[in-house]
């Protein structure tokens, strides 16, 4: 916000004179930037590039880590039905999930943003508690809640007459629950953000359009979503990316089942690498990940970029 | 806004009620949109604390009301912190969460103050390889880590978590940090600079007070993420007495097909206390720490 603005300062006229101290300054200057940054690299070579290049590695060995068989791993995966079911749930999940967060994220923001000043923090406050809870911890609230013979929604569904629903027992149910789960625990991210941006929107722009007569639809259509274009995207990108690597839900809910129908990539890979102690098939499914996540990440960093430089 | 001098027009005046009826109506709207989207949220804490307060009988009792408790008592809680081993993993927690929410902060800081103001060969690659690692899932990593913790000898054992866990934090802690560091005013360096301060006397003295709020938004974060960390807890965590509270609470009580529901939820509350409490008495910096990376740079 308050930067450049100093730019050309004193330096020119004094440089001719002072030009080897300031270069041993300059130089020293990158030696200090070196030594504060170096765990920073450090932690980043070994502990995210290293692993990945070791996945890489682990992916073409055979079961037992003792031979080197190239791409079998992803071709045995590829003629699977299993690992096909895997990436059809995965996009399902992900792609359902974000546009219902986004949704809510969007309806929410407006409502909030309606709201007198006075009593939307109270609101607001409330409305983030799902976010605010580790997954981990509240997914189990919900495992309790879709219990097969304790179901307290089933309890209530009984009560107005309706059959026990197979919450985590059926494949469509199955899916059901967990993409309910994933969005009641991801909405209020979407809400705070688009109410950050909401908040941003400069009120002449509505005072502008409400002159020209345009309606409460055709502000939100011309005034509200193009200022806020940019933060949908980011939003939308960086939760499709953590949402289609999500683990905490479906493992602590279904474990993939029934039937291996719920299961995503990260709870697949956990199962294959990690609980049938196949390493390397299961870091082959897990790189099966890594070009849509590639994609996504590339787009979201690119609005990022363009943001800071509108706010620049 | 309105002119002074025009004269109350009837047409303007019924135009103006409409108006506030309208807004009437929008607003109450609101608030329904509002209600039942709050119940829809606290379903599953409420529903937590319920059973939490339930005795077995009370809820293997079929004919009871799930919703509501009728017998309320404490002894899951106090079963909870007096045998087992919920407290070991409380304590796990927290050492494990502390220990990450310094390095994170250590190793952050320094590096966002070196990427903000110092412009070094690299400088640019640098930060956005930073932002490029916080998008990297830890699911995507998971198995080669397994393989590293195991040839370090740290396989279940907690403190493998406090190296790995800096991974998951840092990036996005550098982040906010460049963001905080570089919207503070240039005409600080220089007065620091020309009272002849060094770079790190200028960090200490200058940079941390001043980026203060920013500073605790990234704890805040580092704390949430550390604390709520599942993947890498469940994989290399095998024994009761190494477990963190996200892995814990599960493997100790259920017992083959017994499901101690109302200990599993007063241990799951419990557990999700110290991030609530955080966001209660914080709740400004909680967000600004969890949403900065969008809307700050």
């Amino acid at each position: 916000m308050s930067q450049g603005t100093l730019s050309v300062p004193a330096a020119p006229a004094a440089a001719p004179p002072r030009g080897g101290a300031l270069k041993r300054l300059s130089r020293r200057n990158s030696t200090v930037a070196f030594l504060l940054t170096l765990p920073l690299i450090l932690l980043i070579l070994g502990l995210v590039v290293y692993p990945f290049l070791y996945a890489l590695y682990l992916s073409m060995l055979n079961k037992r880590m003792t031979r080197f068989i190239g791409w079998e791993n992803f071709t045995f995966l590829l003629g699977r039905e299993t690992f096909w079911n895997v990436v059809f749930q995965s996009v399902l999940f992900a792609v359902s999930a974000v546009l219902l967060k986004a949704l809510i994220g969007f309806v929410l923001a407006h409502v909030l943003h309606a709201l007198p000043s006075k009593g939307q923090r109270k609101w607001r406050g409330m409305l983030l508690v799902p976010w605010v809870i580790p997954p981990a911890i509240s997914t189990l609230a919900w495992w309790w809640l879709f219990d097969p013979s304790y179901s307290a929604f089933n309890w209530a569904l009984m009560g107005i007459g309706v059959d026990p629903v197979p919450w985590l027992g059926q494949a469509g149910w199955a899916r059901f629950s967990v993409i309910l789960v994933n969005v009641w625990y991801g909405s209020p991210f979407f809400m705070i953000m688009y109410l950050a941006a909401l908040k941003s929107v400069p009120d002449q722009l509505y005072e502008a359009a409400a002159i020209d007569g345009a309606s409460g639809w055709q502000k939100l259509r011309y005034v509200t979503f193009p200022m806020m274009r940019n933060i949908i995207s980011i939003t939308v990108l960086f939760s499709l990316i953590v949402t289609f690597a999500n683990f905490d839900i479906v493992r602590i809910l279904t474990n993939g089942g029934p039937q291996d129908t719920t299961h995503v990539f990260a709870t697949y890979a956990f199962q294959v690498g990690i609980q049938s102690g196949d390493i390397p098939l299961g870091a082959s499914v897990s790189l099966f990940m890594f070009p849509l996540l590639a994609v996504f990440a590339i787009f979201t960093l690119r609005g990022v970029n363009k943001r800071s430089k509108e706010m620049a | 806004m309105s002119s002074t001098t025009a004269t109350p027009f009837v047409p303007a005046e019924i135009k103006h009620g409409s108006l506030k009826r309208e807004r009437r109506w929008a607003l109450i709207g609101a608030y329904i949109a509002l209600a039942v989207f709050v119940l829809f949220f606290m379903i599953p804490p409420f529903h937590m604390l319920m059973t939490s307060l339930k005795s077995s009988a009370e809820i293997a009792d079929l004919s009871g009301n799930p919703w509501i408790v009728s017998a309320p008592t404490l002894q899951n809680y106090w079963e909870l912190l007096t045998e087992g081993n919920y407290l070991i993993h409380f304590r796990n927690s927290v050492i494990v969460t502390t220990c990450t929410v310094v390095i994170s902060m250590i190793i952050s800081v320094m590096a966002a103050f070196a990427l903000a103001r110092m412009k070094f060969w690299g400088s640019a690659t640098l930060a956005t390889g930073v932002f490029l690692t916080y998008l990297v899932p830890e699911t995507l990593l998971f198995i080669p880590m397994f393989q590293i913790i195991g040839s370090l000898g740290l396989y279940n054992n907690m403190w493998a978590m406090v190296l790995i866990f800096p991974t998951l934090t840092v990036p996005f802690c550098t982040w906010i940090m460049i963001g905080y560091f570089a919207s503070i005013p240039k005409e600080l360096d220089e007065a620091a600079l020309i009272d002849g301060a060094g770079h790190l006397q200028m960090l200490w003295k200058i940079f941390i007070p001043v980026a203060l709020p920013g500073i605790l938004a990234a704890m805040i974060f580092a704390f949430t993420v550390s604390w709520a960390a599942f993947i890498y807890p469940i994989a290399f965590l095998v024994s009761s007495d190494q477990m963190v509270l996200t892995v814990g609470i599960v493997s100790d009580l259920i017992r083959a097909d017994t499901f101690q529901w109302g200990k599993i939820m007063a241990g799951a509350l419990m557990a999700a206390l110290p991030p609530l409490l955080v966001y209660a008495f914080l709740m400004d910096y909680y967000i600004a720490g969890l949403t900065a990376g969008a809307t700050k740079g």
